[in-house]
């Protein structure tokens, strides 16, 4: 069972995640019009992904918690910035990113094909720490306690880290 | 034409403890360093064209402190997407600085586009309160107190082949360490 837009914003707020930017992705429901909504949270609505992690990045360095949120094709935006800044000068964010084209062709729209094969190899080449939510029938309280898992791993080891969600797994 | 180095010089100088500084990368970062050397400069020595979206974060979560961005005319206009972006959440503590020379000159001079784009209607039109142009040099002309967003196009010239300017010496966790020590 998949777990509500409202669930995952109030468990990014139970860690502080209180300041986040995106570029709106249709694999995530109604979780951007929500973002937007929330009056504790301050959601940046960034032009493109490297803006959005740019602005992270600010907050970050000032210790406070911050998140991108992002479709798998912005990928391709991301990759100098993360390169060239934030692991180089170990600035983390933990970049949630919905997973369009699951499994390649032909599922989903063709221009989601090949990023939706290739999108976890760019984890992978970069030595990006990545968990990927692939399976929407997993229960929600599982679905809940792995994130949880996660958020917490990732504040631990303050570290640049991907979660990759695949469509359904939010609602 | 008043060359880079003498504008950044002379912005160095006028800076106080509650004035951030974050340069982009290229021969602007490695200026900022050899004139005044701080705790409060963050220097960019890679992801051109990040300076202002990073400095959008700094700027909301560090509202007591006043963040000065020296961008160059390449860097600002590779990511104006960030500009628009800065306009629209108008932080009050950001005075925005583009040293315009029409050159990518880290790169070794090749032009850019900026010398027939108009970058204070591009800032005005984003949502920048306080927008000028300063073809002649004046520090005077910056407002360092300013509480309002502001954008300054100052044009610089290309300076002096055989002038070396060394690298930024820290190493990039350095740089961070010592910018989160000094918020």
């Amino acid at each position: 069972m998949s777990i509500k837009a409202e669930t995952f914003i109030e468990i990014l707020k139970s860690f502080s995640f209180n300041n986040i930017s995106g570029v709106p992705d249709s694999t995530f429901g109604n979780l951007f019009n929500i973002l937007d909504d929330d009056k504790e949270i301050n959601y940046f609505r960034a032009n493109r992904e490297d803006t959005a992690l740019g602005i992270a990045s600010g907050f970050s360095i000032s210790n406070k918690n911050s998140c991108v949120i992002m479709q798998n094709s912005g990928i391709g935006n991301i990759i100098n910035p993360l390169t060239s800044f934030n692991l180089i000068y170990e600035i983390p964010v933990l970049i949630i990113i919905g997973w369009r084209g699951y499994g390649g062709k032909p599922n989903d729209a063709p221009e989601h094909w090949i990023m939706g094969e290739k999108t976890k190899d760019y984890f992978k080449m970069i030595n990006i720490n990545f968990k990927t939510f692939e399976d929407e029938d997993e229960d929600e309280d599982e679905i809940e306690r792995i994130l949880k898992s996660e958020i917490i791993n990732y504040l631990d080891r303050k570290e640049t880290k991907a979660l990759i969600i695949k469509k359904g797994v939010i609602i | 034409m008043i060359s880079r180095s003498n504008i950044i010089s002379q912005i160095m100088e006028k800076v106080t403890n509650d004035h951030l500084v974050i340069s982009t990368t290229g021969m602007i970062s490695r200026e900022v360093f050899n004139h005044k050397d701080r705790n409060e400069n963050f220097y960019m020595i890679g992801s051109m064209g990040l300076a202002s979206s990073f400095a959008l974060g700094v700027a909301k979560s560090n509202p007591k402190k006043r963040i000065i961005i020296l961008d160059g005319d390449g860097s600002f206009l590779m990511n104006l997407g960030s500009s628009a972006c800065i306009g629209y959440y108008c932080p009050n503590n950001v005075i925005h600085i583009v040293l315009d020379n029409f050159s990518y000159e880290s790169t070794g001079n090749q032009l850019s586009i900026s010398k027939k784009i108009d970058l204070c209607n591009i800032a005005i039109s984003s949502g920048y309160k306080k927008v000028l142009e300063i073809p002649e040099f004046n520090i005077n002309k910056i407002n360092f107190d300013s509480k309002e967003l502001s954008f300054y196009r100052v044009f610089a010239g290309i300076e002096d082949d055989n002038v070396e300017i060394s690298r930024v010496k820290h190493s990039p966790e350095s740089i961070k360490y010592n910018f989160n020590k000094s918020l």
